[in-house]
């Protein structure tokens, strides 16, 4: 499942302040009687890069999920950016607009074009003018390398291309914080490592970011501490080195065994 | 790497050009020996279906074309035909000349007015015309705001100022909204401009438009009657309010139907599930003799509105429900997409849900369309003189009992077209939408 990761990267950037970007504690979520995420606890300062791995149905993109509020907790609390989720919708689109989200199957518009599936939301949520947003959007489209296709719908593009505009349609809102729930899941092998090199790029500049993947390549070189989830609970967390090295748990050690072992 | 000795190995050395298809397998040839000749027994249906229709042809063709197109009766119609061809066996098409007015304006309409309706029409189609193509200059689309209050000022005549009334309550509910809109939340600005437009229309308006029409009656147009519309304008009147109503109706009532909200669901699901299940004729009874004994006495609710609101609402109730159905064919990630940019629920629905839904939903849509456009002439059942209720008084006249084909024929034509029209835009419009390209 890992990729290799050929080039040196570049840590200048990368590095982890003690301001808190997002508090979870005690938090509890259930899907009828199922109880999906128990007691979660986490604090991420700003710049730390996450990776959250774990097998299927351990609640890892329930977990980040609920960061955005496109799943409710029903226990404990959440504070994102120094502002408490609560039911309160101004609160909720105030976070959304500052976290910026990637999904594993894309979820681009299909009814536009990849320039206006970026400059969509900074016009009507930021209110910026159209020619601004699009000098954005044309900014962020070449740094994902994709600027020739921005009169295109993404239904013509590949799937590694529709994830970079994904990731180019999050950035144009100046996102603080990034959330990537399997971004490479759909993708065929050729298509991962461009996906994964514009993640890399992102985490250089500093950017704070939470990752579901199962990209352990990536975490390796990229992460600054990787939590390890089961049964909805968080059962290891450490630094990548110590983590793949010298995991504690038997449970990670099941994990690691099976998703490197072949 | 491996020696090519080996069986199982192989390395393609150069990459082969693109060839063009054998001959035979490209166009009408293929075509024909696939879908006419592709064995014996469709060889034989082919032989068969062309015969059945050389037949129906032969019998059809020098009927309709051999017809009489002047005559002022019937008789007089089946003399000329007996002197050209020595039998009746031809059409009379004179009917639809000289009844002409009647089929197109309905019975009563009076005739010093025809020009209104001319102009109306004249002015419908360019009003419909930008919203149909969004190549031609959006100001175009002024047309069709104005429209509305022009054609009822046109076809029901008084002096300008009721539609200017109605208008003006549009523009107050407007100017309310963003007046209340700087300082209050969504919700409230609605209710704000509803109660705003309602107090103007009910209250306030009437009262000025009745001193304006006495002060100044200015533009004065001869009043027409509901009951003396008919014919082919009251079918387009009708069939077109009805089509540009049910479809915003549609919308909110399939959106409600989606509501978290449990009472504006209920009222959703409630509203549709009843009117589904009425005949659109119950509907119409009850609003020409039923509806008035609802109203405060002295209230005066055109007939012509009480049925383009009752035709609204049956095929609102089904627009809703295709639309549902576009609704439910999106993925969940549409939503999540929207959701996770920050736009809230209205923007989300305008800009990302309903483009697509829409979309998905086009050919129902239509369908919708095109059911509520024949249905106009159920209106023939609680007496207004619609082309069908005018076929059947030219049947009843002397001077062409008797008549049949002719009349229901070109009837039928008129709706044909229009439907067919309206069926080649749709698949026009699905294609040009299509950016999946797949």
């Amino acid at each position: 499942m890992s990729q290799a990761i050929e080039r040196e990267i570049d840590r200048s950037h990368m590095t982890v302040s003690d301001e808190v970007a997002i508090q979870i504690s005690n938090m509890n979520k259930w899907y009828g009687e199922f109880h999906v995420l128990r007691d979660i606890n986490l604090t991420v300062n700003r710049g730390e890069r996450i990776v959250i791995a774990g097998p299927s149905g351990s609640g890892k993109s329930t977990m980040i999920r609920c960061i955005n509020r496109l799943e409710e907790h029903q226990q404990g609390k959440i504070i994102v950016d120094g502002t408490e989720l609560t039911s309160d919708l101004k609160n909720i689109d105030k976070i959304r607009s500052e976290v910026g989200m990637c999904f594993q199957h894309f979820n681009l518009f299909p009814h536009l074009t990849i320039l206006e599936n970026c400059t969509l939301a900074p016009m009507w949520v930021r209110k910026i003018p159209k020619r601004e947003a699009e000098e954005t959007a044309m900014h962020f489209l070449e740094k994902v390398k994709i600027p020739d296709q921005a009169h295109k719908y993404p239904g013509m593009l590949s799937g590694g291309q529709q994830q970079r505009v994904a990731i180019a349609r999050s950035l144009c809102m100046k996102p603080r914080i990034m959330l990537f729930d399997e971004p490479t899941s759909a993708l065929d092998p050729e298509m991962i490592k461009e996906v994964l090199d514009t993640m890399i790029e992102l985490a250089e500049e500093g950017m704070t970011m939470l990752c579901v993947t199962h990209e352990m390549g990536f975490a390796r070189q990229v992460a600054n501490r990787v939590i390890f989830m089961d049964q909805g609970q968080i059962v290891e967390q450490n630094e990548p080195e110590e983590f793949f090295n010298n995991p504690k748990s038997e449970r990670t050690k099941l994990f690691l065994s099976q998703i490197l072992g072949h | 790497m491996s020696s090519q000795n080996t069986p199982l190995a192989y390395v393609r050395k150069e990459m082969l050009e693109q060839q063009p298809a054998p001959r035979g397998q490209v166009g009408v040839a293929k075509w024909m020996r696939e879908n006419l000749f592709s064995g014996w027994f469709n060889t034989a249906l082919t032989l068969v279906s062309i015969y059945v229709i050389y037949s129906l042809l032969k019998a059809v063709l020098p009927w309709a074309f051999g017809g009489v197109w002047t005559a002022d009766s019937l008789q007089e119609c089946r003399t000329i035909l007996n002197d050209l061809h020595g039998n009746t066996h031809y059409a009379c098409w004179a009917v639809i000349n000289e009844r002409w007015n009647q089929i197109v304006y309905g019975t009563f309409f009076p005739s010093s007015e025809y020009w209104r309706t001319h102009i109306a029409f004249v002015l419908l189609i360019l009003a419909i015309l930008p919203v149909l193509f969004d190549a031609l200059p959006r100001k175009m689309l002024w047309i069709t705001a104005v429209y509305p209050f022009l054609m009822v000022w046109l076809i029901w005549g008084g002096t300008i100022w009721g539609p200017v009334s109605v208008a003006l309550g549009f523009v107050l509910a407007y100017m309310a909204s963003q007046f209340a809109g700087r300082s209050l939340g969504s919700g409230l600005t609605g209710l704000i401009a509803v109660a705003v437009a309602l107090i103007w229309w009910f209250f306030i308006g009437p009262s000025v438009t009745s001193g304006l029409n006495k002060v100044l009656p200015l533009l004065h147009l001869q009043e027409i009657q509901s009951r003396e519309l008919g014919g082919f304008v009251i079918c387009v009147i009708i069939g077109v309010s009805g089509i540009a109503l049910s479809l915003p109706i549609g919308i909110v009532l399939a959106l409600g139907r989606q509501s978290d909200l449990l009472i504006v669901k209920t009222i959703c699901v409630g509203f549709i599930e009843f009117i589904r299940g009425v005949p659109l004729i119950t509907l119409l009874f009850t609003a020409s003799l039923l509806l008035n004994y609802f109203l405060p006495p002295g209230t005066e609710f055109d007939l012509t509105l009480r049925v383009i609101v009752m035709v609204t609402l049956f095929s609102s109730a089904y627009m809703a429900e295709v639309i549902r159905g576009g609704l439910a064919a999106l993925p969940k990630g549409q939503y999540e997409a929207a959701d996770a940019l920050g736009l809230d629920y209205w923007k989300a629905q305008r800009l990302i849900i309903m483009p697509q839904a829409l979309k998905i939903s086009i050919p129902g849509i239509v369908n919708t369309f095109i059911g509520l456009f024949k249905d106009t002439t159920l209106v023939f059942f609680i007496g207004i003189f619609d082309m069908l209720a005018a076929a059947q008084a030219i049947r009843a006249n002397s001077a062409w009992n008797g008549i049949t084909w002719e009349l229901y024929i070109f009837i039928g034509l008129i709706f044909w077209i229009c439907c067919f029209a309206m069926s080649r835009y749709s698949q026009w419009l699905e294609r040009k939408l299509r950016t999946d390209h797949r």
